[in-house]
C-alpha cells in the first residue's frame, strides 16, 4: 500500500503487531536504489528509521505471541493496557495547553469517566466469568453477586457524579472549550470500549474469536501492500492517494482464502476454540462442539483423477471464516480510511508515539476496531444461538437471585426432573 | 424560579421553562408577573402590554400541551409511545440544525439524508431491545408473522449493525476535500444527538410498558419541583444558586426540594390507586388493564405513634411500598435533575444561542421542554430496574420460564451448570 514506509504517512494504517514491517523494509530500499545517486543521503535516513520500524515490530510480535500462548487473562490485561494508552492519545490529542492551565480538574474529570466505563462494559461482560471464579469462598460470592445486581445502579450514579461535576467546573470564558472536551470524552470512550469490551467478550468465547479476526486484518495489510507494490496502477480513494485497486482485490482475494485456511489450522487446538468459564489460567480441555468437528465431503469424480485426495475435511466454522474474511477485506479497510480523514481534518500527522516508527497505538488499531465489533456481533448473532437460552437463563439466575433463592431453584428442577422421569419410566 | 417571565425567552441561558410535561405552572406564572410589573411603575407600561401579549401566548400553549397530554395518557399505553418518539424527532430534527453552517452545508447535498439514517438504525435498534418481547406476544396469533417477527428479533443486533456500517462507509466515501473538518464535527455532533435523545426516550418508552406509573411519576415531580422552585424564589429568592443560571436562588431551590419530596410521597399513594397506571404491559394492544397490582401497591397499615391520634383523628395510616421509592425519586428530581437544566443553559452560552428551537410557541424549542426530563427519565429506569423490577423475578417466574422456553436437553443442562456453581460455592 504505501511505497514509501520510512515517512509516517496518515496512510499508513495497518493493524497488528506485524511481519509486514519487515517486507516493505526490503521492497523500498531495493526500490530506492534505483533511483539513483541524489538520493543516497535519503536512504541513509530511511535505512535507519526502517531499522526502528522493524525492531519496534518484531518486539511487538513477540509480545503477543507470548501473550496469546499464556492465556485469556493476559489477553484481556492486554487489551486493557491498550485501551488506557489509546484513550491516553486521544484524550491527548485535541487538548489545547493555553485553556487548560485555567481548569485543573479537568483531566481528572476524563479518568473518571472512563474508570465508570471500564466498571459498566467488564461488569456486563465478564459477570458470568466473574461469579464462576469467586464460587469458592461463601462470602466473596455474595459480595460480588451483590456488585453484579447493582452495577447499573453504581455505573450510573458514578457517571451521574462526573456530570455534576462537569457542571461545577464550568468557567465562564471556556465554555466552549468545555463542551467540546465533554463531548470529545464521549466519543473517545464509546469508540475504544465498543471495540475492546468486544474483543474481550470473543476471547473468553474462545481465542480464535480473537485470533482469527486479528490475523485478517494483518494479512489483508501486507497483502494489500504486496499487490499495490507489484501491480498497483488505479488509486483506489482519495483520502489515502497510496491505496490502488489492484491492491485492494488482490488483498481481499487473499484474506478469504487465508480466511478458510487459517480457520482449519486455528481450529485443531483446544487451546484456541475452547471458551472458558471463569478468569483462571492454565490448560483448557472441552468438547469443541459442533462447528469445529471436521466433516467430510467427497470430492466430485474428475478431480481425483489429478489430484491423490479423494475427501477433504472441512470444519463448519471455515465458511463462517469466509464472511470474517470478506468483511476484513472489504469494510474493516474503511477504519483506516477514516483515521485518515480525521488526522487530515485536524491536520495532525499520527495520533501518538507511543510506538517507535509506527505513530500511536491508534494508528495501528484503527482496522482493527471495525474488525473486533463485527466479529462480536456476528458471533452472537450467528454462532452463538445454539446456546442463547440457557446462558440467558442463567444469567438471570445469577444477577437476579440470591444463593438461598438459587439452590432452592435447584432443588425444585431436580424434584420436576424426577418426577418426569418416573412419569416416563410408569408408562 | 425567574421573577420575570415576560422576557424569560430573551434572556440567554436561562432556561428557566426548563420543566418538562406540558403544565399548569404556566398559568400561574402567567398570572403573577403581570402585578409585578405593573407595580414597577407608570414608565414600563409599554413592556407591560407586550410581557402580557408573550405570557397569554405562553399560557396559551401551555394549556394545549396539558390538555394533549392528558389526553394521551387516558388513550394509553401505545399512544404515549407514539408521542414520545414525535417528540423524539422534534428534539433531533432541532439539535441536528442546531450547529450547522449553512454555507458549508451547500457543497454537501446528502449530509442531512446521513443523519437521519444514523436517527432510524438508532430508533430499530433502541426500540427493538426493549419491545422484542411485546412485539412477540403481540404477533402471536399469525403463526408466519411470528416466525418473520422472531427471525428479525433474532438478527436484530446484526441488521442495526449493517445499518450503522452503511452509514460509517458512506460517510467516509462522501468526504470532501475542503470540509473535512466540518464533516467529522457533525458527524461527532449526530452521534452525541443520538446518544442523549435514544437513551432518554427508549428508557422512557421501557418504563411505559412497566406501567404508565413509571413514567408519569417523574414527570410530575419535575413540573413539580419547577413550579414551586418558581414560588419559592419569587417570594423568599435572595442568594443566587450558581452563575450559570443567574436566575435561580438558594431558597428556591431548597424550597423545591422539599415540596417535591412531600409530592412524591402523596402522589405515589395517588396514583397506586388506578390500575391503568399500577399494571404493566405486555403487548402493544390498546383497551382496558386488569392485572395484580403486585405487593408494590398494595398498602401496608402501619399504626401511627401514640401522640398523634390524641390530635388527630387517625389511628393508622396505609402506606404503599412504592410510596418510599417515590421519595428517592422525588430526592433525585429535586436534586440532580436541576443539573440537566444548568447542562443545557451552560451549553446555549458556550455556544451563543438563545433557545433550541422555536418549535413551541413562547417556550421555545422541545429540547427546551425536556432537558431535566431526559435526567430523570434515564434515573426512573436504572432504579426500577435496581430496585423495583427485581421483586418480581422471583423463583417461581424463572421456574417457569425455565419449563416453558427450553427443551428437555437444555433443562438439564440449565441443571448441572448450576448444580456446579452452588456445589462450588459450598
Amino acid at each position: 500500500m504505501q511505497k514509501d514506509t520510512s515517512s509516517n504517512d496518515a496512510s499508513a494504517s495497518p493493524a497488528g503487531r506485524v511481519r509486514h514491517r519487515r517486507r516493505p523494509t526490503e521492497a523500498t530500499t531495493n526500490g530506492n536504489r534505483t533511483n539513483g545517486p541524489a538520493l543516497l543521503a535519503n536512504d541513509q535516513n530511511k535505512y535507519k528509521s526502517m531499522l526502528i520500524r522493524t525492531y519496534s515490530t518484531i518486539w511487538m510480535i513477540g509480545g503477543f505471541a507470548l501473550i496469546v500462548y499464556m492465556g485469556h487473562l493476559y489477553i484481556c490485561a492486554m487489551v486493557v493496557v491498550i485501551q488506557i494508552f489509546m484513550a491516553k492519545e486521544l484524550f491527548n490529542l485535541l487538548r489545547k495547553s493555553s485553556e487548560e492551565k485555567q481548569l485543573p480538574g479537568f483531566r481528572l474529570l476524563n479518568w473518571h469517566v472512563f474508570f465508570t466505563a471500564m466498571l459498566f462494559t467488564y461488569g456486563r461482560f465478564l459477570s458470568r466469568q466473574l461469579v464462576n471464579t469467586v464460587t469458592s469462598d461463601h462470602l466473596l460470592y455474595k459480595v460480588v453477586s451483590g456488585l453484579i445486581k447493582y452495577q447499573m445502579f453504581i455505573c450510573y450514579f458514578l457517571y451521574i457524579a462526573g456530570f455534576v461535576w462537569f457542571i461545577l467546573t464550568l468557567k465562564k470564558k471556556t465554555y466552549k472549550y468545555q463542551f467540546k472536551q465533554y463531548a470529545w470524552t464521549h466519543m473517545i470512550l464509546l469508540m475504544v470500549f465498543a471495540q475492546s469490551s468486544f474483543t474481550v467478550a470473543n476471547i473468553f468465547e474462545g481465542m480464535f474469536w480473537f485470533l482469527l479476526p486479528a490475523s485478517l486484518i494483518v494479512i489483508n495489510d501486507i497483502a494489500a501492500y504486496l499487490f499495490g507494490f507489484f501491480l498497483g496502477r488505479t488509486p483506489l480513494i482519495k483520502l489515502s492517494p497510496k491505496k490502488t485497486w489492484e491492491g485492494f482485490i488482490g488483498a481481499s482475494v487473499t484474506t478469504i482464502i487465508s480466511a478458510f485456511m487459517l480457520a482449519n489450522v486455528m481450529g485443531h487446538f483446544q487451546w484456541l476454540t475452547c471458551p472458558r468459564k471463569d478468569l483462571s489460567t492454565g490448560w483448557l480441555r472441552c468438547d469443541p462442539g459442533p462447528m469445529f468437528k471436521p466433516e467430510h465431503y467427497s470430492l466430485g469424480e474428475w478431480l481425483p483423477q489429478w489430484f491423490p485426495w479423494k475427501e477433504v475435511a472441512l470444519l463448519p466454522v471455515q465458511l463462517h471464516a469466509l464472511a470474517l474474511g470478506l468483511f476484513a477485506s472489504i469494510i474493516a479497510p474503511f477504519g483506516g480510511f477514516f483515521a485518515s480523514g480525521f488526522k487530515r481534518a485536524f491536520k495532525i500527522k499520527d495520533f501518538g508515539d507511543s510506538i517507535p516508527g509506527h505513530g500511536g497505538i491508534t494508528d495501528r488499531m484503527d482496522c482493527q476496531m471495525v474488525m473486533a465489533v463485527f466479529a462480536y456481533i456476528y458471533h452472537q448473532s450467528f454462532i452463538l444461538p445454539q446456546n442463547y437460552s440457557v446462558e440467558i437463563i442463567l444469567d438471570q439466575i445469577i444477577r437476579n437471585l440470591t444463593f438461598e433463592e438459587q439452590k432452592f431453584l435447584y432443588q425444585q428442577l431436580g424434584e420436576i426432573f424426577y418426577e418426569r422421569m418416573h412419569i416416563r419410566d410408569g408408562k | 424560579m425567574q421573577r420575570d417571565n415576560g422576557s424569560g425567552d430573551g434572556i440567554p441561558g436561562t432556561p428557566s421553562p426548563t420543566h418538562g410535561a406540558r403544565v399548569r405552572h404556566r398559568k400561574r406564572s402567567g398570572d403573577v408577573p403581570s402585578d409585578v410589573s405593573k407595580t414597577n411603575g407608570s414608565n414600563l407600561l409599554l413592556n407591560d402590554r407586550n410581557k402580557y401579549k408573550s405570557m397569554l401566548i405562553r399560557t396559551y400553549s401551555s394549556l394545549w400541551m396539558m390538555a394533549g397530554f392528558v389526553f394521551l395518557i387516558y388513550m394509553g399505553h401505545l399512544y404515549i409511545w407514539a408521542m414520545v418518539v414525535v417528540i423524539q424527532i422534534f428534539m433531533a430534527r432541532e439539535l441536528f440544525n442546531l450547529l450547522r453552517k449553512a454555507n458549508e452545508d451547500r457543497q454537501l447535498p446528502g449530509f442531512r439524508l446521513l443523519n437521519w439514517h444514523f436517527f432510524f438504525t438508532a430508533m430499530l435498534f433502541a426500540y427493538g431491545r426493549f419491545l422484542s418481547w411485546q412485539l412477540v406476544n403481540t404477533v402471536t396469533s399469525d403463526k408466519l408473522l411470528y416466525k418473520l417477527v422472531s427471525g428479525l428479533i433474532k438478527y436484530q443486533m446484526f441488521i442495526c449493525y449493517f445499518l450503522y456500517i452503511a452509514g460509517f462507509v458512506w460517510f467516509i466515501l462522501t468526504l470532501k476535500k475542503k470540509a473535512y473538518k466540518y464533516q467529522f464535527s457533525q458527524y461527532a455532533w449526530t452521534h452525541m444527538i443520538l446518544l442523549m435523545v435514544f437513551a432518554q426516550s427508549s428508557f422512557t418508552v421501557a418504563n411505559i410498558y412497566e406501567g404508565i406509573f413509571w413514567f408519569l411519576l417523574p414527570a410530575s415531580l419535575i413540573a413539580i419541583n419547577d413550579v414551586a422552585a418558581y414560588f419559592f424564589g419569587f417570594f423568599f429568592g435572595k442568594t443566587p444558586l450558581i452563575k450559570l443560571s443567574p436566575k435561580k436562588t438558594w431558597e428556591g431551590f431548597l424550597g423545591a426540594s422539599v415540596t417535591t419530596m412531600l409530592s412524591a410521597f402523596v402522589l405515589a399513594n395517588f396514583m397506586g390507586h388506578f390500575q391503568w397506571l399500577t399494571c404493566p404491559r405486555k403487548d402493544l394492544s390498546t383497551g382496558w388493564l386488569h392485572c395484580d397490582p403486585g405487593p408494590m401497591f398494595t398498602p401496608e397499615s402501619y399504626n401511627l405513634p401514640g401522640w398523634i391520634p390524641r390530635w388527630f383523628p387517625w389511628h393508622e395510616v396505609a402506606i404503599m411500598p412504592i410510596q418510599w421509592h417515590a421519595l428517592a425519586l422525588g430526592l433525585f428530581a429535586s436534586i440532580i435533575a436541576p443539573f440537566g437544566g444548568f447542562f443545557a443553559s451552560g451549553f446555549k452560552r458556550a455556544f451563543k444561542f438563545k433557545d433550541f428551537g422555536d418549535s413551541i410557541p413562547g417556550h421555545g424549542g422541545f429540547t427546551d421542554r425536556m432537558d431535566c426530563q431526559m435526567v430523570m427519565a434515564v434515573f426512573a429506569y436504572i432504579y426500577y430496574q435496581s430496585f423495583v423490577m427485581v421483586q418480581d423475578l422471583s423463583v417461581e417466574t424463572i421456574l417457569e420460564q425455565i419449563l416453558r422456553n427450553l427443551t428437555f436437553e437444555e433443562q438439564h443442562d440449565l441443571y448441572e451448570q448450576l448444580g456446579n456453581l452452588l456445589t462450588r460455592g459450598n
